[in-house]
């Protein structure tokens, strides 16, 4: 249980928790009000299948980085869905660009070219 | 030998297709109708999933094929009590009038969920949360406002109320406020392609041709946010707006958002007067509380009596064409079996 909660800080705003050196609140719940959408919406420009994402995870569970390196990529892009793109880019370093989470997608999501987007557009941390 | 006559319970879809079909097997039906008018719930819906058909367009040859072939139809008639043995069936009405016939055809549809019974939505409360039952009634109306007239810049649609839910009672699925949820966030931004919409779900239930395409076509096309998790409660803000709390099950983290508008998804319910007609004639009822057909693949329309059957959504939640289907099908049995009789 505080493993997991661990992890969800770092997935999201663990580099502000690093670097104030506590738990910051404003991690725990997403707040779209407060949400900056403009790396989601360039993605969103460059690659229009990425809407249809359900979410199903089948990305994580074939991706060749995610077997060796806490990397989940499904997790990792609904993130920048929500807004929340600090701290994503060092953790997008893991992609090997193997390509084998679009041949897994069942809703034709052309993941590896929002791959190729993020790394682009995600901020450095 | 006397004509074989059929009485149809109910007026909406089910009802008016089951006496159409009655009619073409040569059977006489009389079709007995609650409200003003035939039509049922589709009285109340604008534009239908999956093609965007107007309800009209469905209701209208119905009500037109009834009155062209002369079906005995009362309408403003309540039926209160049916009553009767293996052989003969008498309907009561709440004026005191009653009808005899050989069979009849139970087609009394479902009840709308009563979404105030969810305290927590707020519906009833706060002016900018309604149902998807009050959406349909603005499409209707060509007025799809806020409470104060202006356009919504938001709105959160909220899947499963009053459906799959112990704490209202509901355990069953309602089937179709998914794909309802789904037609009316596309039908949102057709009008306010600026608004965002956001779909809180539990599961995406797109069970019928079309359905799925539809809700890949709401992601694709119109950018519907589809979020999984339930929203726990909703609140007013001090400018009238909504707040909405959920998890996002697929984050793992709780999430907040303020919206101009939110949409309750309201189930179906089994109506109370199925329990009380099913003790009046020994038939059964599902735990859900909907009729239960004597057997779930062949008889679904048929009933522990000989002379009584089922259809439409007085069988458990269904979509038009499925009710239409039932109907025709219920229509069948009847005809074969009052044919059948000496
Ligand atoms: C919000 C919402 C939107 C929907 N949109 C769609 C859609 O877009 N497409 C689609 O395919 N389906 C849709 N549906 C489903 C659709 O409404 C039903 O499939 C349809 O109404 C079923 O018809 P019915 O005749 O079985 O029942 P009903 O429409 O409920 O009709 C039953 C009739 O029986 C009458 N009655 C009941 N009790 C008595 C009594 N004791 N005496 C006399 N008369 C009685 C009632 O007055 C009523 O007229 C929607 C459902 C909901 C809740
Ligand atoms: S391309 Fe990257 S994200 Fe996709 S499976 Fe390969 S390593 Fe994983
Ligand atoms: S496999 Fe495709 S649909 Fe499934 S989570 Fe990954 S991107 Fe989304
Ligand atoms: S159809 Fe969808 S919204 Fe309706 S009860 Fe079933 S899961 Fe919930």
């Amino acid at each position: 249980m505080e493993k997991a909660v661990a992890d969800i800080h770092k997935g999201s705003s663990g580099t502000v928790a690093k670097k104030f050196g506590f738990t910051v609140k404003s991690g725990r719940a997403i707040d779209i009000d407060a949400a900056d959408m403009s790396v989601a919406d360039e993605v969103m420009a460059r690659v229009p299948s990425w809407s249809l994402c359900i979410g199903c995870g089948g990305c994580t569970a074939t991706c060749t980085a995610g077997a060796f390196a806490d990397y989940n990529f499904r997790r990792l892009h609904l993130m920048v869905r929500r807004g929340e793109v600090t701290g994503l880019r060092g953790r997008l370093s893991a992609c090997m660009l193997c390509g084998k989470c679009v041949l897994q997608c069942p809703r034709g999501v052309n993941t590896r070219g929002v791959i190729a987007a993020l790394m682009e557009l995600l901020p450095r941390d | 030998m006397a004509a074989k006559r059929v009485i149809v319970i109910g007026g909406g879809v089910a009802g008016m297709q089951a006496a159409v079909a009655l009619k073409k097997q040569g059977v006489t039906p009389m079709l007995i109708e609650r409200d003003i008018t035939l039509g049922g719930k589709l009285c109340r819906w604008d534009r239908l999933f999956p093609s965007g058909t107007r309800a009209g367009e469905v209701v209208s040859p119905l009500v037109e094929a009834i009155s062209e072939t002369g079906i005995r139809t009362v309408l403003c008639g309540e039926v209160s009590e049916i009553v009767g043995d293996d052989s003969r069936v008498e309907v009561m009405l709440t004026d005191g009038s009653s009808y005899e016939a050989e069979a009849a055809i139970i087609a009394t549809g479902f009840d709308l969920f009563d979404a105030s019974l969810k305290e927590e939505y707020g519906y009833g409360i706060y002016p900018n949360v309604v149902t998807s039952v009050d959406l349909e009634e603005m499409f209707r109306s060509g007025a799809v406002v806020r409470a104060d007239g202006s356009e919504p810049r938001s709105v959160a649609i909220l899947h499963c109320v009053g459906s799959r839910d112990r704490q209202a009672g509901c355990g069953h699925c309602s089937r179709v406020c998914c794909i309802t949820g789904v037609k009316q966030a596309i039908e949102l931004k057709q009008l306010y392609p600026g608004c965002n919409v956001y779909n809180f779900y539990m599961d995406m239930r797109m069970f019928g041709s079309g359905y799925e395409e539809l809700y890949k076509e709401a992601q694709e096309r119109y950018r519907v946010n589809f979020i999984r998790g339930r929203i726990s409660e909703c609140s007013g803000t001090m400018d009238s707006r909504v707040l909405v709390k959920a998890e996002d099950t697929l984050a793992g983290r709780p999430l907040r958002l303020t919206v101009d508008m939110t949409v309750l998804l309201v189930g179906k319910q089994a109506p109370a007067s199925n329990a009380k007609f099913a003790s009046e004639l020994g038939i059964c009822v599902s735990s859900d509380g909907f009729f239960k057909g004597a057997d779930c693949f062949d008889g679904a329309t048929l009933t522990s009596r000989r002379n009584i059957f089922v259809a439409g959504t007085a069988t458990g939640p269904k979509n038009v064409g499925e009710s239409m289907n039932e109907a025709v099908a219920a229509a069948i049995k009847a005809a074969e079996y009052v044919k059948g009789l000496a």
